[in-house]
């Protein structure tokens, strides 16, 4: 991974919803001191008038946002994950999802990002916090690219979405052809042993993973890419159950609620096999860089596969 | 958009004086409190004291302040009202039929099973709702971002928020007044609702809010004090904003809870006491009594 180029998905954010917003004025931007780790200084030298900072207040910066959409105005609320989607849960639940306000919500930094700052400042609920409310679809960008079309899938998108915006630097996934689609999965590897189905930055560890499976165990993984937690790709979940013999789950979040309880919804009640989720455990994690903490909680490509292959043998499904 | 009133004029009749404007205002306010109580007293459930006490308030900007179009509720150019004590439902809903929201029908299906009138208004369900609200503290924040909206539109609509004085402990109000404030949205009016009563007791004695018009001044509005139950007060405000501009205006209305009903005004019981059909007709009786 070191020779790798890494890319922060921030950067993709930022030059998306400055070109949207120079083709439809009706993109503002709604923020709680978060403009510089939004990466919207230049957005707003660019759209001074768009901006509305509202200072360290979440619920007023959510209850703003929906009160700006009701004039037809595209709000994209931006706040470090933790904050926007904890602090805010009951305007994002009565204000956004109730109403069906046309708001995005942009939850940055989520995850591990903020690793050193302790689990005050972790955001590994919020897609379990947002799964449980009606009417919110939930994007997990894997990389820059996919986070570019993820921002401008939402601001087309009718009514309330959120779409998680990592600082955490990973390589390129996709390439300049992706198109990401609302509601569906990428088979990035076809398999027909085992599926690992993941999003986010871990997504390229997970890729990386089935590789080394097949290079050293023989195990063939199919890797389908989950971007959209909700709503789920029901179909791709299960061919998966139905044509491989175990499904495992690698997710930047709590596993408590998050992409693998969702697939774990479907695959019982479809055609159920046995699965694994890999995640953050039930715990308040330690303090510790991000990259620290992925490795402390198995999230590397070589602990990943180091899992999979030993479920998979265990349960002689393999 | 019109103003109610404006709009029951014909081309060819004269406009409304100010007494008959003040007259209709008072008669929608008792006719809207009849409702409202009938309504709660069939339905088995709702909050009659703030209802009550916000009949005139109500009464007053949906008679002959704020500008909309019944036929059209999401106009543009309306002026917007955001009920942030969503619990006086059965009041919001009785002045939005009186304003022609509401199809026939519509208003006696408050609360029943699968109606769009419920127990707290929903925005998207009930005609002429502008926001969701019940759980407390919500409205404020959503009216604030209607200010700035119908700013950077370089709109002359204005917005009015209801709160609850028991509301004003919600802190998202005061994060929305700094907000407010610091924008200069001299569009925005918010109303107290002040009482004197909360669920459980009175707000002094609960949380206390008072200096409330020293804590909205400090907060940069333009405060004012009103009898929330002189119609004739309330419209000559409502006409006369923005006092100061550049500053949200913030208007202490003095009412009382149960207003308009001897054995209910300023008793904390009536929060969300449910008449039983003699209490509704003994209330339905005083309230004829005063027309």
């Amino acid at each position: 991974m070191s020779e790798q180029l890494l890319h922060d998905c921030r950067i993709g954010f930022a030059e998306s919803l400055t070109a949207l917003a120079e083709h439809d004025e009706r993109i503002v931007v709604v923020v709680n001191d978060s403009l510089g780790s939004s990466n919207l200084v230049g957005f707003s030298q660019r759209f001074p008038e768009r901006v509305f900072n509202v200072g360290i207040a979440e619920a007023n910066m959510v209850g703003v946002a929906a009160g700006l959409a009701d004039s037809g105005r595209i709000p994209f609320v931006c706040g470090a994950s933790c904050f926007l989607t904890a602090r805010a849960l009951e305007q994002i639940k009565v204000d956004i999802a109730y109403s069906n306000a046309n708001v995005k919500l942009c939850g940055m930094s989520p995850g591990l990002a903020y690793g050193e700052l302790g689990a005050t400042h972790h955001s590994i609920e919020d897609v379990a916090w947002l799964r449980a409310i009606s009417g919110v679809p939930i994007v997990v960008p894997a990389d820059p690219i996919e986070t570019r079309q993820a921002i401008e899938v939402a601001a087309s998108h009718d009514g309330p979405i959120f779409v998680r915006v990592s600082r955490s630097p990973v390589p390129a996934v996709y390439d300049d052809d992706y198109r990401f689609e609302l509601g569906k999965t990428v088979m990035l590897r076809e398999g027909s042993d085992v599926t690992l189905i993941s999003n986010g930055i871990v997504l390229h560890r997970a890729l990386d993973a089935a590789d080394r499976l097949s290079a050293r165990d023989g195990i063939e993984a199919r890797v389908l890419a989950m971007p959209t937690v909700k709503p789920i790709d029901w179909e791709a979940i299960e061919a998966a159950a139905n044509e491989t013999a175990a499904i495992v789950t690698i997710e930047e979040h709590t596993v408590k609620g998050g992409v693998g309880s969702a697939v774990a919804e479907c695959v019982v009640s479809c055609s159920p096999v046995p699965m694994k989720l890999i995640g953050i455990p039930d715990v308040f994690a330690p303090t510790g860089s991000t990259e620290w903490l992925l490795e402390h909680y198995g999230l590397t490509a070589s602990a990943i596969c180091e899992t999979v292959r030993t479920f998979v043998r265990a349960r002689q499904v393999v | 958009v019109k103003t109610w009133i404006e709009a029951q004029g014909s081309d060819s009749s004269a406009a409304p004086s100010r007494e008959e404007i003040i007259q209709a205002i008072d008669a929608r306010a008792r006719e809207a409190r009849r409702r409202s109580l009938a309504l709660v007293a069939m339905s088995g459930k709702g909050h009659v004291g703030g209802d009550l006490s916000a009949a005139e308030i109500l009464a007053t900007l949906y008679t002959a302040v704020l500008r909309f179009d019944p036929n059209n509720p999401s106009a543009p150019a309306r002026d917007r009202f955001v009920m942030s004590k969503g619990h006086s439902s059965a009041m919001l809903y009785a002045t939005l039929d009186q304003g022609g929201f509401f199809e026939t029908g519509l208003l006696e299906t408050f609360m029943q099973p699968g109606s769009p009138l419920n127990g707290h208004p929903a925005r998207g369900r009930a005609p002429g709702v502008e926001a969701s609200t019940g759980p407390l503290g919500h409205g404020l924040p959503i009216a604030a971002g209607m200010a700035a909206a119908a700013r950077l539109d370089r709109s002359k609509r204005r917005v009015y928020c209801l709160v609850g004085e028991g509301e004003l402990q919600e802190g998202s109000n005061w994060e929305a007044l700094m907000f407010a404030s610091h924008n200069r949205l001299d569009n925005l009016t918010v109303i107290v609702d002040r009482n004197g009563l909360q669920q459980g007791a009175s707000t002094e004695e609960t949380n206390a809010l008072e200096p409330l018009a020293a804590k909205a001044q400090a907060f940069g509005c333009d405060v004012s004090e009103v009898d929330g139950h002189d119609a004739e007060a309330l419209f000559d405000l409502f006409c006369g904003l923005p006092g100061r501009t550049d500053r949200p205006a913030f208007v202490i209305a003095n009412t009382h809870k149960g207003r308009g009903v001897s054995f209910m005004e300023d008793r904390v019981e009536w929060h969300h006491r449910v008449p039983t059909d003699p209490e509704l007709a003994m209330a339905l009786a005083e309230l004829e009594e005063t027309a």
